[in-house]
């Protein structure tokens, strides 16, 4: 009896809801809301969407713009089954953000199968416009490969020679660097060792120990989030940087600076593809973004979302329709992409979106002029050298043409 | 001092204890359920129903351990995840077809039960969790560096094959009556056998081990036996997971899924026959209703574990049971 | 140069050094745990959560009030020991009488409460603790660079672990206690009253776990899931040292973050498990743990 009535006020929810989405463009962000990356995406990357419509008037092609957002927990299969019953029950036409790469490769399946839109704008894996690329997908924002390429070669060119790695022991962790390794020895320089750290690991002073002892100019983190901050808060406390060593973070957002502190985190190396004070009109964005997110400027994966939601709309305002996922990719990529975030850029063959990315610094204390003031310019890597060149990767839709 | 010997298990934990005729009293509720099971496709979406009824069958199983028995494992996952893994590499890689690949599961799970068991079964209570905890950490681990698991990215892409060689299951209504049956065949098994003469050991083994083996039996390897099966169709429970979501990932076997079971059966009524199906049911559709708050999820989760501890010991179905004056 | 197993030995006790202050760190962790669960018989799943709250504390009270680390070392654990003496007053003591599995599933759920809500309110990332002026900076020992703040830990960690086990152990104090959690109902027949020690006794546990945190802020980050990182760790330490042993737990403590320290330098990867693998390893051998009171 209960567990009747229980499923039958369910019921109510899902099926009817789907009768009424035919008309509405419905967008879904879909990425961390309570564990590791919730601040680098999270509900920031939703107020990003939200903006995106507002460009638009919240309707695009005569048709409303809904945005919808779900937690996938860092899980794929709830990552999965999320995009399978956004697709299937609630109408929903392009998932975005979607960090952590095994959630990603989950959804891009998914959209692939179902012929809807996916932006990825905050997992690494390269494989997404590698082996597991599809007509359906966009990789927006930064991948493995531009992180390697634009850390590596760029600290190897300025004199790091000499590198050890602390690595993160998964996917991830070996793939950033697999990558790095093969852009410092491509550049002159060598790797002198590497460790791997299990994952969520709380003390890296061991690790850090055997850096130090291998005596490397750079000491290169290819890990993440609450990795990545520890190992510079202790590297700050084991005098390493003081001992002449320097950090290379390979994936670090602007959210683990901001909770560093500059301090501790000040002679960081690092790529990004956006800054929020990169320029008048990222600044005019970025301003208007923290407004609406507590205060908190945005990192480069939630102005990677207002940018993709963006270009999807302009897409579908050319198209006149939205529901033929191929389709609108493929207007996508014939549309040169134009906006105050990401400047000029295009989305190639293989769903790669290209821009400019740039190599940061982290500012010292006595160099930040005002809250959020982090980053100094070191070198801007050009959109045609940022990412793996076409002919280097192996997506089946490429080497099918071949 | 003499050894202090554990017959002042309160009562709350213990299960209700089957008397004789009841197995006949739950024909009605057993009715009801699969009515709902038959209508509820129709209404709701199938692949969410799947869910549920994998989830479900895994709460089964394992109030057959904490319920029946009174083993409180914190490591199930790890039979859970195993039997997904198993069954998602055996499909994909080896390309078995769906009745095999699910056996292939359900085999890797009795055989980690076995072995999982015959090293904890000594022990009591608390280091008995820790004991099922430690190994299932262990094996977390060892799926992590194993290359076949895919690491944190998981098994993707399994394929659902054809169910007897005949008729696909790419489409989810199909898919969804056969893990109806399938779940089906587990909840009768289940019921079957607590209600049989071995349950009656069990029962007997549980209320006061001592004496039980003074009687001649040798409770051990009535516990471990217990053990395995619960295992068994945990793995059964997990490898038709995998089969519905066409993925195996880490998260299957980490401690987390643990806790959820446990919450699962605490909530819906431990050692009910149908309080784990409702408990069961709840977490999913809460877990599913609060994924679009983001983060209060886990605090609705801690709140409900408060709850029922505090107030709600019986579990939903429990103080159903109670309240209608019959077992549930 | 000397090597051990292809470790070269200068490097090695760098690692064991290294190895001992976080066991110390460890020890102190458990301290708390084993205290509740020692005495208390109480399975307290939210110590990890109190840990995050202590860390919170010390960065609240810096962030608002401008109270530094030396202050918050006292005030923190202070109210977040009371905050667990209400917890216990207002719900531990309904399910006292229980089987131990509900205590767990009880402290478990407040866990994700506690960490939940913090973490809606101050993200994950976590926030910048800075160590204090005095304890910044650190001596060359040769083999390796020792700061002084984690010398300052091991100080800490050693004093707290020798006063807990001496009060518990040899004082009147520690003796009602124990007497107390065997039996209750005869040790307030002699006029001493249970509840209130019992209540008191959590609040102690759970300062020490705030402090822990408060130690913590500075050298790893201050963020609501720290504590669920550990807490898996800890518990592990008070199982293998044995449930109502503190010396066990001190000892196991300091013991494991040794062993960890070795893992990582031969086996990196392992060194999360390998305390897994220890506790499966005892409690085959030894059911109730090294040093555990046989029940």
């Amino acid at each position: 009896m209960r567990i009747a009535s229980r499923l039958l006020a369910l019921a109510c929810l899902l099926p009817l809801a789907a009768l009424a989405q035919g008309k509405t463009v419905k967008i879904g962000v879909l990425n961390d809301q309570s564990g590791l990356y919730t601040d680098l995406g999270g509900p920031g990357s939703v107020v990003a969407a939200k903006m995106a419509a507002e460009e638009f008037g919240n309707k695009v092609a005569g048709m409303p713009i809904e945005i919808v957002t779900a937690d996938h927990q860092n899980k794929p299969d709830i990552a999965s089954s999320i995009a399978t019953k956004w697709i299937d029950v609630d109408g929903v036409d392009a998932i975005l953000d979607v960090p952590n790469s095994g959630c990603a490769l989950a959804v891009a399946k998914v959209v692939a199968d179902k012929n809807k839109v996916f932006i990825d704008s905050g997992a690494a894996t390269s494989n997404l416009t590698g082996k597991n690329c599809t007509p359906n997908t966009v990789h927006w924002t930064y991948d493995t490969w531009a992180l390697a390429n634009g850390t590596g070669k760029e600290v190897v060119k300025a004199g790091g020679k000499t590198w050890f790695f602390l690595t993160a022991d998964y996917e991830f962790g070996k793939q950033l660097e697999k990558d790095t390794r093969a852009v410092v020895e491509a550049n002159g320089g060598k790797v002198l060792g590497s460790v791997l750290h299990p994952l969520n690991a709380s003390d890296f002073s061991s690790f850090l120990l055997q850096a130090q002892s291998s005596k490397a100019n750079i000491i290169g983190l290819a890990n993440a989030g609450g990795d990545t901050i520890n190992s510079i808060k202790a590297a700050s406390e084991f005098g390493i940087v003081a001992g002449g060593q320097k950090l290379a973070g390979l994936l670090v957002f602007l959210s683990d600076v901001h909770s560093l502190g500059l301090k501790t985190a000040n002679g960081l190396q690092l790529t990004s593809a956006f800054y929020w004070d990169h320029d008048e009109k990222t600044r005019a964005w970025s301003k208007k973004f923290a407004a609406k997110h507590n205060g908190r400027m945005p990192t480069m994966v939630q102005a990677g979302v207002y940018a993709g939601v963006l270009h999807y709309l302009k897409a579908i305002q050319a198209l006149k329709s939205k529901d033929d996922g191929k389709a609108v990719v493929e207007k996508m990529k014939a549309l040169p992409t134009d906006d105050p975030l990401f400047g000029k850029g295009t989305i190639r063959a293989d769903g790669r979106k290209i821009h400019p990315v740039y190599l940061y610094e982290v500012k010292k204390p006595s160099e930040s002029k005002a809250p959020w003031d982090y980053y100094k310019l070191i070198r801007e890597i050009p959109a045609d050298q940022a990412f793996r060149p076409l002919a280097q990767g192996d997506c089946p839709l490429i080497t099918a043409k071949k | 001092m003499t050894a202090r010997v554990e017959t002042e298990k309160p009562a709350a934990i213990r299960g209700r204890v089957p008397a004789r005729g009841e197995a006949r009293s739950l024909r009605i509720p057993t009715l009801v359920l699969i009515a709902v099971c038959v209508v509820a496709p129709f209404v709701i979406y199938p692949v969410f129903l799947m869910k549920m009824l994998c989830w479900a069958l895994f709460a089964c199983a394992f109030n057959l351990l904490l319920g029946y028995v009174g083993l409180l494992s914190f490591g199930h996952a790890l039979f859970f995840g195993a039997a997904g893994y198993l069954t998602g590499h055996a499909a994909l890689v080896w390309g078995f077809p769906f009745e095999l690949a699910l056996l292939t599961g359900v085999a890797t799970s009795a055989v980690l039960g076995l072995a999982v068991g015959w090293l904890a079964i000594r022990r009591q209570g608390i280091y008995f969790a820790m004991i099922t905890l430690a190994l299932a950490q262990m094996f977390y681990f060892f799926c992590l560096r194993v290359p076949f698991t895919g690491g944190e990215d998981g098994i993707q892409g399994v394929p659902r094959g054809k169910l007897l060689g005949l008729i696909s299951l790419e489409g989810n209504l199909t898919l969804y009556w056969v893990v109806l049956a399938i779940f089906l065949f587990g909840f009768f098994f289940i019921v079957r056998v607590i209600h049989s003469p071995f349950g009656q050991v069990l029962k007997a083994v549980r209320e006061n081990e001592p004496r039980a083996v003074s009687l001649g039996y040798r409770a051990d390897h009535y516990k471990l036996i217990a053990f395995v099966l619960s295992a068994a169709l945990s793995g059964l429970a997990g490898g038709l997971k995998a089969i519905v979501f066409q993925l195996a990932s880490l998260t299957d076997v980490y401690w987390t899924t643990s806790g959820e079971v446990i919450l699962m059966v605490l909530l819906g009524g431990l050692g009910t026959v149908f309080g784990p199906i409702v408990g069961a049911v709840a977490i999913v559709c809460v877990e599913s209703f609060l994924a679009q708050l983001g983060g209060w999820v886990t605090v609705v989760q801690g709140g409900l574990f408060v709850i029922c501890v505090l107030a709600f010991r019986r579990g939903v179905i429990g103080e159903l049971a109670r309240v209608l004056r019959r077992p549930l | 140069m000397t090597t051990v197993f292809g470790v070269p030995i200068q490097a090695l006790f760098g690692q064991l050094l290294v190895g001992l202050i976080n066991g110390s760190f460890y020890a102190l962790l458990s301290l708390g745990l084993a205290i509740i669960f020692g005495l208390l018989n109480i399975v307290n799943f939210a110590h990890g959560a109190f840990y995050m709250l202590g860390a919170l504390g010390a960065w609240l009270l810096l962030e608002h009030f401008g109270v530094g680390y030396w202050p918050a070392l006292i005030i923190s654990p202070l109210v977040v020991g009371l905050f667990g003496a209400l917890i216990e007053r207002t719900m531990l003591k309904r399910i006292r009488g229980l089987d131990p599995i509900y205590g767990l599933l009880l402290t478990f759920g407040l866990a994700l409460i506690i960490q939940g809500v913090a973490r809606n309110y101050f993200g994950v990332s976590g926030e910048p603790y800075d160590m204090p002026p005095q304890l910044t900076g650190g001596k060359n020992l040769g083999f390796m660079f020792l700061p002084n703040y984690r010398a300052w830990v091991v100080l800490v960690s050693v004093l707290l672990c020798a006063l807990t086990w001496f009060v518990t152990e040899r004082t009147r104090l520690g003796s009602y206690l124990r007497a107390a959690t065997e039996n209750p109902l005869l040790v307030q027949a002699f006029g001493i009253n249970v509840p209130r020690l019992i209540t008191l006794t959590y609040g102690l546990g759970v300062g020490l776990a705030a402090l822990a945190g408060v130690m913590a802020a500075p050298i790893y980050r201050v963020s609501p899931l720290m504590g669920s990182d550990l807490i898996i760790v800890v518990f592990a330490v008070v199982v293998i040292g044995g449930m109502g042993s503190i010396f066990g737990s001190i000892l196991t403590g300091f013991a494991l973050g040794v062993i960890e320290g070795l893992t990582k330098v031969y086996y990196p990867e392992a060194s999360s498990t390998v305390v897994f693998v220890i506790m499966a390893l005892v409690l085959m051998v030894k059911p109730t743990g090294l040093f555990g009171r046989t029940a």
